[in-house]
C-alpha cells in the first residue's frame, strides 16, 4: 500500500506540481520549437513520454548493476547520454521493422530527443533522488505525461497567438515565451501539492 | 581571422541565446543570482572552447556519419571535467547549479557550435568562435541574471560580493515571482523581444546609409 501511496505522489507532483517544462525548466527547445501545431505536439509528446520511460529504466539498471559496483560514479555523464542516444536508435529501428505506422507518425521526432534535456534529466533526477527501480519507471513516465499536458496546453494557445496585434518586436518568440510564463504562473498554483 | 567581427556577432547580431535561440533551459533554470549566471556562463565558455578545439582538430578523423555521437562523447568528457573541478573547488556553486552541470552536455550551443562551425573551419578560428560564442551566452546570462536577483530579491552580485550581496530594495518590496520560473518565462521573451527591436533598428541604420 506504502509503494502504491508513493507511486501516487511521485505521479502527481511529476505531472503538475513540478512539471519537467513549467516548474523545472527542463525540455524547453522542443516545447518551444515543435508546438506550433497541436497535432505535431501531441507525436513530440508522446514520442518523449514513451523513451524517458525507457531511458529511466534502462540508466538505473546501468547506474546500479554497472557504474556503482565498478565505482565509476563519475562517468555517470558520459554513459548516460550514450545510453540515451544507443537507446533513441534502438527504439526508431524497432518501431520501423514493427510497427512503421507508429514510426512514420513519431519518425521526426525520435533524432531530436537524444538532445532533449528531459530525457538525461530524469535519468540524473532518478539517482539524485535514490528512486527504486519500479519509482524511476513511474517518474520517467509520468514526468513525460507531464511534458505532454504543458506542451499540448501551450500548442493551443500558440495556434492562437500566430495573429494575435502585438508590438512588431514581440512577433514571434518572445511574445510565446510571456505566453508561456503565464501558463507556468498557473501551474504554480499546484506547487506545495503532496498526498502525504 | 577577424576577432572584432566575431565578438559583435557573439553578442549581439548572432548571439546563442537572443538570436539563434538556443540553450533556453539553463538560461531560464539558473538565472535567479549574478553568481549562478556567472558560473555557468564561465563553465560553457570553458566547455565551448575546449570541444570546439579538439573537434576541429580532429575533423578530418571523424567519419561523417557517426560525428554527432563522437562530438557528444567529446562534449560529455569535458562537461565531466568542469563538473569534477566545480565540485572539488566551488562546492556552493556545484551544489546550486545542480542538475544543469550535467545537462550542459545537451545544451545546443555546443553541438550547433561543433556542428555548424568547428567542423569546418581552423583550429585557432574555431577557439576564437567558442570564445566569443561564450562570452554572448555570458553577457545574456548576467543581464538575465541582474534584472531577475533585482526584482526578485533586491539585492545585487549575492555570493559574489559577500554572503547576501548589495541590498538595492527593501527586503520587503521585491516581488518574489521574479525568481520563480514564471518570471524566467517573462524576463526571457522581454530580453529577446530587446535584442529584435535594437537589431531591427541597426539594420535600418545601415539601409539608410
Amino acid at each position: 500500500m506504502s509503494l502504491f501511496l508513493s507511486l501516487f505522489s511521485i505521479s502527481l507532483s511529476a505531472i503538475l506540481a513540478e512539471n519537467f517544462i513549467l516548474v523545472k525548466f527542463l525540455g524547453i527547445c522542443p516545447f518551444m520549437g515543435v508546438s506550433k501545431k497541436t497535432d505535431t505536439a501531441i507525436g513530440m509528446g508522446v514520442a518523449v513520454t514513451f523513451v524517458m520511460g525507457i531511458a529511466s529504466a534502462a540508466t538505473w539498471a546501468v547506474d546500479h548493476y554497472l557504474l556503482t559496483p565498478l565505482s565509476l560514479g563519475y562517468m555517470q555523464t558520459v554513459v548516460f547520454i550514450l545510453v540515451i542516444a544507443a537507446l533513441v536508435q534502438f527504439v526508431e529501428m524497432f518501431l520501423q521493422k514493427v510497427v512503421p505506422s507508429l514510426y512514420q507518425a513519431l519518425g521526426i521526432y525520435l533524432p531530436l530527443i537524444t538532445t532533449n534535456c528531459a530525457v538525461l534529466g530524469v535519468a540524473l533526477l532518478n539517482i539524485q533522488n535514490g528512486y527504486s527501480f519500479i519509482e524511476s519507471v513511474v517518474y520517467g513516465i509520468m514526468g513525460g505525461v507531464g511534458f505532454t499536458l504543458a506542451i499540448v496546453l501551450f500548442s493551443s494557445v500558440r495556434e492562437r497567438l500566430e495573429d494575435c496585434d502585438c508590438p512588431e518586436c514581440f512577433k514571434g518568440f518572445p511574445i510565446a515565451l510571456i505566453a508561456a510564463g503565464l501558463l507556468a504562473l498557473s501551474f504554480m498554483g499546484f506547487s506545495g501539492f503532496k498526498v502525504f | 581571422m577577424n576577432f572584432k567581427k566575431s565578438l559583435r556577432e557573439g553578442l549581439l547580431t548572432n548571439n546563442p541565446v537572443l538570436s539563434q535561440l538556443l540553450g533556453m533551459c539553463s538560461t531560464m533554470a539558473i538565472t535567479t543570482t549574478l553568481f549562478n549566471g556567472l558560473g555557468m556562463g564561465l563553465s560553457v565558455t570553458l566547455i565551448l572552447i575546449c570541444s570546439n578545439v579538439v573537434i576541429s582538430l580532429l575533423r578530418k578523423i571523424i567519419p561523417g556519419k557517426i560525428r554527432i555521437a563522437a562530438y557528444i562523447v567529446i562534449i560529455a568528457g569535458f562537461v565531466t571535467m568542469v563538473d569534477l573541478l566545480l565540485k572539488a573547488y566551488l562546492p556552493a556553486l556545484s551544489d546550486s547549479l545542480g542538475v544543469f552541470i550535467p545537462l550542459i552536455v545537451v545544451n545546443c550551443i555546443i553541438l550547433g557550435r561543433a556542428e555548424a562551425f568547428a567542423s569546418r573551419n581552423s583550429v585557432m578560428a574555431s577557439a576564437v568562435d567558442g570564445l566569443t560564442q561564450g562570452i554572448g551566452y555570458t553577457a545574456a546570462l548576467v543581464v538575465m541574471c541582474i534584472v531577475r536577483e533585482l526584482l526578485g530579491s533586491g539585492t545585487f552580485g549575492k555570493g559574489v560580493f559577500g554572503a547576501d550581496g548589495i541590498r538595492l530594495i527593501d527586503a520587503q518590496y521585491p516581488a518574489l515571482m521574479v525568481i520563480l520560473p514564471v518570471g524566467g518565462f517573462l524576463t526571457l521573451g522581454c530580453l529577446i523581444a530587446g535584442s529584435q527591436w535594437l537589431n531591427a533598428r541597426m539594420k535600418e541604420k545601415e539601409e539608410k546609409k
